[in-house]
């Protein structure tokens, strides 16, 4: 219980730093770290398969492409005139938004009385488990996402396609 | 309560003992990376320090704490700091997951594993930290507000997104062979002689390119090509902080020669193992073991030492073209071949000589598709060629 304390506060200000810091890099590499920590609850929920994908596909891919890209474009430390005050309300009012629905969504779920230790099994998050569970109760929605992902990796394969002389669309 | 500590003491002695011998052949590494250059190139090598050179090491190291630690000024210096750290970090949190032997009998029926932490996730594991090892030189590129470096940089991490894609896909075809993620139960698949490189050659070669890929080694050390970029992404370092760069690089050389060892080659088997057994005791045998899997490692290391004497480097276009359009394409059909390798044997009842027989036809026919695919490919290229 201690740890979690621990963790979760590390969790905020880590998440805090992404938007507070001027410098992207220094915004990224703290959400790297954000995920490392977030990963770390799925290990106190005993979830190692999912703090593992958690790792490998955001920490491991999707955020060095994030610094891939801004690095590439190399942002200034500083620049003002990429945030008008414009984009500052209009970035108020959608974060405004979101924590009003979570906040409502929230409030009235019943975190029950503590864990019910009769059926409480500690090999759910387990990747035997989950498997299971994916290919056998909702195989059909698992197929569905994944035809929503391959459609989406042939989208931007046409997107970045182009050859020299000629036109794709 | 003696139990558990008991436990914990020879758990504690392991982890030292691995990470020991894990920097120990990291740093010999070095050396022997100067006799095989200098056999290859017909030199003499290093000979100065100590009979045959063998201090060399030591004198390395004394020069690199010795010299001036640099800092440049418009660099951004925590992040300058943390990238040769998170290399050496990334690099030996790898071995955690590694079965170096079998159970040890510790007496009073205490039984200990040789192996770090027996998670049921092991290769994912592997995979992740593999992932982020190329955090190290991306902060530690672009820290140094050095163009080089940042160049050297981006081309890391473009190569290592690439190629982790086809690793991937040649680890799922030992899962589907193990049916497990876990290291252990690989490697207990394997025991009596069944390794397998037997039924994966495909995905073995795919593997080992990548592993290339993955530590930056020649024929794809192009983040650190010296012809165009300088020193790559270390031009800025000096001292310890590139000596830990330089170490990452040996130290994952080893740990991924025991990864291999691990999927591909039986781990801790050997042949012989039952008389072993039977005229010395359990312990004996999976000490011995112990040591066969440190030799298929080192033995990985001189392949890797043995490929940069041996080939150029690749151009960058070519790296990339290698990865996506050779590799992966490849590492999906030896996917599809190995449900052929388990589904028919299981379907008809055939003995394990019969997968093998399955999985060695495989190579032939990826040959034969490849040269369909690419006289198809070429044909093509060759009209739009000729109508423009």
């Amino acid at each position: 219980m201690q740890f979690w304390y621990f963790l979760t506060a590390l969790t905020l200000i880590s998440a805090l730093m992404v938007v507070l810091s001027k410098n992207p890099i220094h915004s990224v590499l703290y959400l790297v770290f954000t995920f490392f920590c977030i990963s770390g609850h799925y290990v106190l929920l005993n979830a190692q398969f999912l703090m593992a994908v958690n790792i490998i596909v955001y920490a491991g891919a999707i955020m060095v492409l994030f610094l891939f890209v801004i690095m590439m474009l190399d942002l200034r430390r500083n620049s003002p005139d990429s945030k008008t005050n414009l984009t500052k309300l209009a970035g108020a009012v959608v974060g405004g938004t979101v924590l009003v629905i979570i906040i409502a969504a929230t409030r009235k779920i019943n975190l029950g009385t503590g864990a019910d230790n009769a059926l409480y099994d500690s090999q759910t998050g387990m990747v035997e488990n989950l498997g299971k569970l994916l290919y056998r109760n909702y195989l059909l929605p698992f197929e569905l996402v994944s035809i929503l992902f391959f459609v989406a990796m042939v989208g931007a394969v046409m997107l970045g396609k182009r050859e020299a002389g000629e036109r794709n669309f | 309560m003696e139990l558990t500590s008991t436990v914990f003491t020879a758990k504690a002695i392991y982890v030292g003992v691995i990470f020991a011998i894990t920097l120990g052949v990291a740093a010999y590494s070095t050396y022997f990376e100067r006799i095989f250059a200098a056999f290859f190139q017909d030199r003499v090598g290093p000979d100065r320090a100590g009979p045959f050179g063998i201090l060399q090491p030591l004198a390395d190291a004394v020069k690199m704490f010795m010299k001036e630690d640099f800092i440049p000024a418009n660099s951004s210096k925590w992040l300058f700091i943390l990238g040769p750290c998170l290399s050496m970090f990334t690099a030996l949190m790898t071995s955690a997951v590694i079965p170096f032997g079998d159970t040890i009998d510790l007496g009073n029926g205490v039984k200990f594993d040789l192996q770090g932490i027996d998670v049921n996730i092991g290769i994912l594991w592997v995979f992740g930290i593999v992932s982020l090892g190329v955090y190290g030189i991306l902060v530690g590129g672009w820290a140094s507000n050095n163009k080089y470096s940042l160049l050297g940089a981006i081309r890391a991490a473009s190569q290592n997104i690439s190629y982790e894609l086809a690793m991937g896909l040649s680890i799922i075809s030992i899962l589907m062979m193990t049916g497990s993620l876990s290291t252990k139960a690989i490697v207990e698949a394997q025991q009596n002689g069944h390794w397998n490189i037997l039924y994966q050659p495909v995905g073995f070669i795919l593997f080992i390119i990548c592993a290339f890929a993955e530590c930056n080694r020649t024929p794809f050390d192009l983040p650190e090509c010296e012809t165009e970029l300088i020193g790559g992404y270390h031009t800025e370092y000096s001292s310890m902080k590139l000596g830990f760069y330089l170490f990452a690089e040996y130290i994952n050389m080893f740990v991924s020669g025991a990864v291999m060892a691990t999927l591909y080659f039986g781990g801790y088997d050997y042949p012989f193992y039952e008389t072993v057994v039977n005229s010395f005791g359990e312990n004996v045998a999976n000490f011995i073991g112990f040591g066969a899997l440190i030799g298929k490692a080192l033995f990985f290391v001189f392949v890797f030492m043995w490929v940069r004497w041996t080939l150029p480097r690749f151009r960058y276009d070519q790296l990339m073209n290698l990865g996506w359009t050779g590799l992966i394409p490849i590492a999906m059909f030896n996917v599809v071949w190995t449900g052929l390798i388990i589904l028919l044997p299981a379907e008809f009842n055939l003995s394990s000589l019969a997968s093998i027989g399955i999985a060695i036809a495989g190579i032939p026919v990826l040959i034969v598709g490849l040269f369909i695919y690419h006289s198809i490919a070429g044909g093509k290229k060759k009209k739009t060629a000729l109508a423009r």
